[in-house]
């Protein structure tokens, strides 16, 4: 962990990374490229910042634009874009849940993330993060929708742009043989064209 | 509010900042007419300031426009329902139902740009292929000869990249394109090269993104970031080139997060004095104008005109169409590197003009004939969306590296007609409502069989293209699902295509249609409408050539400019 989280206790990380890592775990080091697991890929770390996103402003939600310095032009990714009132709405709903509030609940009342996590946390136990991988399994999969989503998120946090704090520094990407994005460099037509 | 003096706001004010908004705006500010734009959308598009330079918004960004709805509409803002038939109940599914993007550019901000334009024969498919039970096809109230030189007008307006000498089933056309076509994708020349041994035709795309420094805007890159995305550089002309070009008379406005909710009618019904919007402060404003035209697309379109009760009651929001996806996969022993070039860069219209093979099986179906669409030759996604399709668990981060779902993936999309049917609709949701407090748009739809008749005859033979390309192995989907498929599961029964047709449907009859042939409200003499909703058929090609040439032609009618004519005989 390299980040300073902004939502999860150091003991719901280690939870959460723990029922992350059975979803997605890295390969055996002793292949050519290996994968990390969704610990090591940051996975969490983009959840928790995903889940803290109000906690800075302008929040952690679209990333700047148009090019990240990775290649060439001025990086301005980690320049987070302010959002619009709707967006802000939207965005704290998602994650905050509608928490009574009559604009947040025109069309009834929402659990946003936040509580969703806490809750299977809870569900997972304090002792998890000690138990065998079958018997990690079978907690998770009382939760069904939970499972799905953390894993949906995971999948977000290892495989997006390195600025929504997973993927460090972009080695997910490179595990997977995936340049990301390029511009404002772009590829030749060879490139396009060719095999290679 | 109307001035005092009896002058309006504008001489026009109109609803949508997409291809079909865009270009009404730059032929009527060119013919010198004041414009007012309103778009519930927010601008990421373009300074509205000159130059009118891109913003920088638009990035490389999977998580922004992929998982965040960066483009709107955020369907938990605007929440949209859908259900197949009256018997499902109120709805089936709340939420992304066909979110054409809402945002300065509309549906052309995130559109790779394939620009084809339709067969002579799509205008009249009634009369020359004849009708089809259970199916409301009509002809088009004109033909393709009335519309080449819009077509070439709308070609060069965009800019578009093709080869005119590929395709041995296009229609006539007088003009070369404006552009050579851009670099053959690598998966592309794989599946186009085994299309071609066996039999089919395929041609590289015209696609209105550039190949060539054009119209001040640089050459496409190939970042790969195209279809669902933005272009980051600019090299993508649809519809950033028409509004930029109307801003630059001075005499276009873009008044963006305003939300139209009323068209005001003057007090014999027959006029519109102009509409109301709300801002992002939920205030209402009013703008005069001595003409309204309508071009928030063929899903917004109905809804403001059925909660404002305009337009023919019988017909508005009928006959909804989008295009029948016949998605086939193939998986390659080696990597494609689809994620380098512009998504697509090669198309075939075999399913579109059916062959012996095809006629019997639509006896067999019961059917005289079917059509399907173009075939994209395609890449598959980016890796955020791989990891979602792939299993969870032990096997997951070997298949990543492996890649079998994205680098060694070929993908065909066959975008097959979709009959007009008048019980597939638009309609107003009973109690679903969006953050203004207006009701959601709710879709009914369900194929005809034509479509799946289609499907499956086109779907194995698309396989063996794949193999023959050199896939170990192919499978196929629809979109939306076949009931009673693998892919049919709750959450995912709405079609996901974003090409809306036909909800209001244009014709010389009143009693059946909603708009006249020159896209004028019939018995209202001042509102017009330039997007899709105004398509008889949907025909198997994408709609956006077509909006931009009939968005040409109704708004240089309306101005009063003469009709173009095709520059010269066919090529």
């Amino acid at each position: 962990m390299t980040l300073q989280l902004r939502f999860f206790t150091d003991a719901e990380f280690e939870i959460v990374s723990a029922a992350a890592e059975r979803l997605i775990p890295a390969t055996a080091s002793d292949t050519a490229n290996n994968h990390p697991g969704a610990r090591a890929g940051g996975a969490i770390d983009y959840i928790d910042r995903l889940l803290g996103a109000f906690a800075v402003d302008p929040p952690l939600v679209f990333a700047g634009g148009p090019f990240s310095g990775r290649a060439g032009g001025t990086a301005s990714f980690a320049d987070f874009t302010p959002l619009s009132p709707f967006e802000e709405l939207a965005w704290r709903t998602r994650i905050e849940g509608s928490s009574g509030l009559v604009e947040r609940e025109f069309n009834g009342p929402v659990i946003g993330w936040q509580e969703r996590y806490r809750e299977a946390i809870a569900m997972l136990g304090e002792d998890f993060t000690t138990l065998d991988g079958e018997e990690q399994d079978r907690r998770l999969g009382a939760q069904p929708e939970f499972r799905e989503m953390l894993y949906t998120h995971s999948c977000e946090g290892l495989y997006g742009a390195p600025e929504y704090g997973g993927n460090p520094d972009g080695s997910v990407w490179g595990a997977i043989d995936f340049p990301g994005d390029v511009q404002p460099r772009g590829y030749t037509d060879d490139e396009v064209s060719g095999r290679a | 509010m109307p001035s005092p003096t009896g002058t309006t706001d504008c001489d026009v004010v109109i609803v949508g900042t997409g291809p079909a908004g865009a270009t009404a705006a730059e032929v009527l500010t060119a013919a010198g007419w004041s414009v007012i734009m309103l778009e519930k959308g927010r601008n990421h598009l373009l300074s509205l300031e000159a130059p009118f330079d891109p913003l920088g918004h638009v990035s490389n960004d999977e998580i922004k426009f992929l998982r965040r709805h960066y483009l709107g509409p955020d369907p938990f803002l605007e929440p949209r329902t859908f259900r197949r038939r009256e018997s499902d109940g109120d709805r089936l599914f709340t939420g992304d139902v066909n979110n054409l993007p809402s945002t300065v550019g509309g549906g052309g901000f995130h559109a790779d740009g394939k620009l084809p334009r339709f067969r002579e024969v799509d205008f009249h498919a009634r009369s020359e292929l004849g009708p089809i039970e259970g199916a409301d096809l009509v002809d088009w109230p004109f033909g393709y000869d009335e519309l080449e030189p819009y077509y070439a007008a709308a070609e060069r307006g965009v800019g578009v990249a093709g080869d005119h000498t590929e395709n041995p089933f296009a229609a006539w056309r007088a003009d070369p394109y404006p552009m050579p076509p851009g670099p053959d994708m690598f998966c592309a020349l794989l599946t186009s090269d085994a299309a071609t041994k066996l039999g089919y035709h395929p041609y590289r795309a015209p696609t209105g993104v550039n190949s060539v420094v054009f119209d001040g805007r640089p050459a496409c890159n190939n970042c790969g970031f195209c279809g669902s995305f933005g272009c980051p550089i600019d090299a993508k002309g649809d519809p950033v080139a028409p509004l930029r070009h109307a801003l630059r008379t001075g005499r276009c406005e873009i008044r963006t997060e305003s939300i139209v909710h009323d068209v005001v009618m003057d007090s014999t019904g027959r006029r519109a004095r102009g509409v109301r919007y709300l801002d992002a402060d939920l205030v209402e404003h009013e703008v005069s104008a001595k003409h309204v035209i309508l071009a928030g697309g063929a899903f917004e379109t109905p809804r403001l005109l059925l909660r404002t009760g305009l337009g023919n009651p019988d017909v508005v929001g009928r006959n909804l169409m989008f295009h029948f996806q016949t998605i086939v996969l193939g998986v390659f022993p080696y990597r494609l590197h689809g994620h380098r070039g512009r998504s697509v860069t090669h198309l075939m219209d075999d399913p579109i003009v059916p062959d012996d093979a095809a006629l019997a099986a639509a006896r067999d179906a019961g059917l005289s004939y079917f059509r399907g669409g173009i075939v994209e030759h395609g890449a598959a996604g980016h890796p955020v969306t791989e990891g979602i399709h792939l299993p969870r668990g032990a096997a997951h981060s070997q298949m990543m590296i492996e890649s079998m779902m994205r680098d060694r993936m070929a993908v065909f999309t066959m975008q097959g007609e979709d009959l007009p049917v008048a019980s597939n609709r638009i309609d107003l949701d009973p109690h679903v409502r969006d953050v203004y407090g207006l009701p959601a748009g709710r879709v009914t739809y369900s194929p005809h069989r034509h479509e799946l008749a289609c499907a499956e005859h086109w779907a194995p033979r698309l396989e063996s293209v794949m193999r023959e390309a050199g896939a170990d192995f192919t499978f196929w989907t629809t979109s939306p699902p076949m009931e009673g498929s693998f892919a049919d599961r709750p959450g995912f029964v709405a079609p996901i295509s974003r090409h809306i047709i036909g909800s209001a449907r244009m014709g010389t009859d009143p009693s059946t249609s909603v708009f006249d042939p020159w896209q004028r409200l019939h018995g209202v003499e001042n509102i017009i409408c330039t997007d899709s909703s105004v398509f008889p058929t949907s025909t198997g090609y994408g709609p956006t050539l077509t909006i931009v040439a009939l968005a040409i032609r109704a708004a240089r009618a309306l101005a009063g400019l003469d009709p173009l004519r095709s520059s010269g005989p066919a090529l």
